[in-house]
């Protein structure tokens, strides 16, 4: 079968996933490898890289580089609320983490159990697991004898 | 029993990101006798259960997840106290803009100088498709799957396969996979995905979850809950190609397979469909085949991003704030076309006289391309991109001094 998830790495190299740019949608960044521009500092990511072209919005160059380099994700689940009008409160991370990491994060998310009522942005885990990411709640729930 | 009727300037129906913020434009603009119905318990529409991040960057520059999104305006609407009647199903609309609901008190009775349609869409489902088999429990939409797990707290499914790319399908295929679930596969029927690239790389690659492009669901097995899948590769004509069978074991078929607007309240007052939106037929005020009957968000078209709902609300809003304050607004007559490569484009009428947004989408991916608003040959507007995609719609802003009154406004891909 055909797998359109696997992705040729020969320049030029179309990097998909980028948020997209909002004055144009409908183009992604696109990158180029090249080798005779002027180099940057060693050792950085950046001198390992080489010179990013073609980048389609502003963010394309920084997220081409985290991607090959550190690619991080942020992270949306659920909490567990007692005396909610809803069984659940939604949660995300406000800073991205390092992919690999994601599953631990889940089982931190998994452990926790919340009192209704809960204000949409409450700081639920700070610093969860010290990535430097929060793990807030994204939704307002109020307490079941309130609603009624 | 004699209905008791309440007259209002504007109804709107749905309480999603398109009644929120038609609403709040509304008010600002000084129309202070207006009302939204909401048949869920709480206003917010569909982002109530996408709780992943990927809102907002176009309004707020920020990532936020879709409750947050909407709690925005609903505490705007909160604070401008806007009425907003939760658990009310609007159960049918007049053309003379009666509308009748059904809340907790019993039944109300509205007369309105417009109504807004928000409703929203729906979810195609397995009957749509007409995929032989069996008809046992395990198949559900994206949709209906990402409610029971992130409004119910319920795990429908263990071993998984997701027909269709769209990007429900997509975020789904990782939210399960968190959740503990086994996702094999994403078949796409088309050559090419129908979600959004940023889905395919962070809600498939990042776990390993492959997508088959041209590749369809045969059949389904089981016979109290799904036991597998028949899975085969199309050719031409989207034709199974023999020979290429091949049995996926699962508890669970998800389908992802497309959205379409939720038409039931509009049929019923008369209002003309397109059969390539699949929603309402409106000019360039966001008013459809019957006046006083306006229409944005997903009952319109189905968007890619809640952002450009919010907007196109806010467009509607305004020609709505003209049409009940009485302004003398220009006819629109001029049907806009569109060549071969566009699926469609909204609106479908203009006046020639004033500015337009005109949304439109590809039906094909295609690269390096100019989208242009053409007329009697001149290119009176036009947009360049580096990849079209149908996942994605595509805006471009007409001027009104570059229009030139009385000439057909096509839209081509050059
Ligand atoms: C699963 C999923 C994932 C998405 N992911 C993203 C994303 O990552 N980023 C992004 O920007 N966009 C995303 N979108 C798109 C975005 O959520 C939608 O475009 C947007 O919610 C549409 O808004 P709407 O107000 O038109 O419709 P809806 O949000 O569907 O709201 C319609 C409302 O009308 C109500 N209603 C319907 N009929 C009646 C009636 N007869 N009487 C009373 N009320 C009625 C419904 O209950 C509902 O509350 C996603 C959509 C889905 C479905």
């Amino acid at each position: 079968m055909r797998k359109t998830s696997e992705r040729s790495t020969d320049s030029p190299v179309t990097v998909a996933g980028c948020p997209r740019s909002t004055d144009s949608p409908g183009t992604g960044p696109e990158f180029q490898h090249s080798t005779d521009s002027p180099g940057t500092e060693a050792g950085s990511p950046r001198s390992i890289i080489g010179p990013v072209t073609g980048a389609g919005c502003p963010r394309g160059e920084s997220y081409f580089i985290q991607e090959i380099t550190d690619p991080r994700r942020t992270l949306a689940s659920s909490v567990l609320v007692t005396g909610g009008e809803l069984p659940l409160c939604s949660v995300r991370l406000t800073e991205p983490v390092p992919i690999a990491r994601i599953p631990d994060v889940m089982k931190e998310i998994r452990k926790m159990k919340v009192e209704a009522p809960l204000e949409s942005g409450t700081v639920l885990i700070r610093d969860v697991l010290g990535l430097g990411s929060n793990v807030i709640a994204t939704k307002t729930i109020r307490r079941i004898k309130d609603t009624q | 029993m004699k209905q008791e009727i309440q007259d209002l300037d504007v109804l709107i129906i749905g309480g999603g990101p398109a009644g929120l913020a038609a609403a709040l434009r509304l008010r600002q603009n000084g129309i202070e006798n207006i009302l939204i119905a909401e048949r869920e318990k709480q206003p917010g529409g569909i982002l109530r259960q996408c709780i992943h991040d990927g809102f907002g960057l176009t309004r707020f520059r920020e990532m936020l997840s879709g409750p947050e999104y909407a709690e925005r305006f609903i505490r705007e609407a909160e604070a401008l106290k806007i009425p907003i009647l939760t658990n009310a199903s609007v159960t049918e609309i007049t053309p003379d803009r009666i509308a009748t609901v059904v809340a907790r008190d019993g039944l109300r009775t509205y007369r309105a100088r417009a109504i807004i349609l928000a409703m929203g869409c729906r979810e195609r489902t397995r009957g749509a498709l007409a995929i032989p088999g069996s008809r046992p429990a395990g198949v559900f939409t994206a949709g209906v799957a990402q409610a029971y797990i992130n409004l119910y707290n319920r795990m429908p499914a263990r071993e998984v396969v997701i027909l269709g790319s769209g990007d429900i399908g997509m975020i789904m295929a990782r939210r399960l996979t968190l959740e503990g679930a086994h996702v094999q596969a994403v078949f796409e029927i088309q050559p090419y995905p129908s979600g959004l690239t940023r889905n395919i790389r962070q809600c498939l690659d990042d776990f390993g979850i492959p997508l088959h492009l041209s590749h369809t669901v045969t059949k389904v097995h089981g016979e109290r809950r799904v036991t597998g899948v028949t899975v085969q590769e199309v050719g031409d004509g989207f034709r199974p190609i023999p020979g290429t069978e091949q049995f996926y074991p699962c508890d669970t078929l998800i389908l992802s397979v497309g959205l379409i607007p939720e038409n039931e309240l509009s049929l019923g007052a008369g209002v003309k469909l397109d059969p390539h939106t699949r929603g309402p037929i409106v000019n360039e005020r966001f008013e459809t085949s019957v006046p006083g009957i306006f229409a944005a968000g997903n009952v319109l078209h189905v968007h890619d991003l809640a952002d450009y709902v919010s907007l196109e609300a806010e467009e509607l809003a305004d020609a709505v704030t003209d049409y009940v304050t009485g302004k003398d607004l220009p006819d629109c007559s001029v049907s806009v076309t569109c060549d071969k490569n566009i699926n469609h484009v909204i609106p479908q009428t203009v006046s020639l006289r004033e500015s337009v947004n005109l949304s439109l989408r590809v039906n094909r991916p295609l690269t390096d391309v100019k989208v242009a608003a053409v007329q009697g040959g001149d290119v009176i507007a036009k947009k360049t991109l580096k990849k079209a995609l149908p996942a994605e719609m595509i805006s471009l802003h007409v001027p009104k001094d570059r229009i030139l009154p009385g000439k057909e406004l096509e839209v081509r891909i050059l």
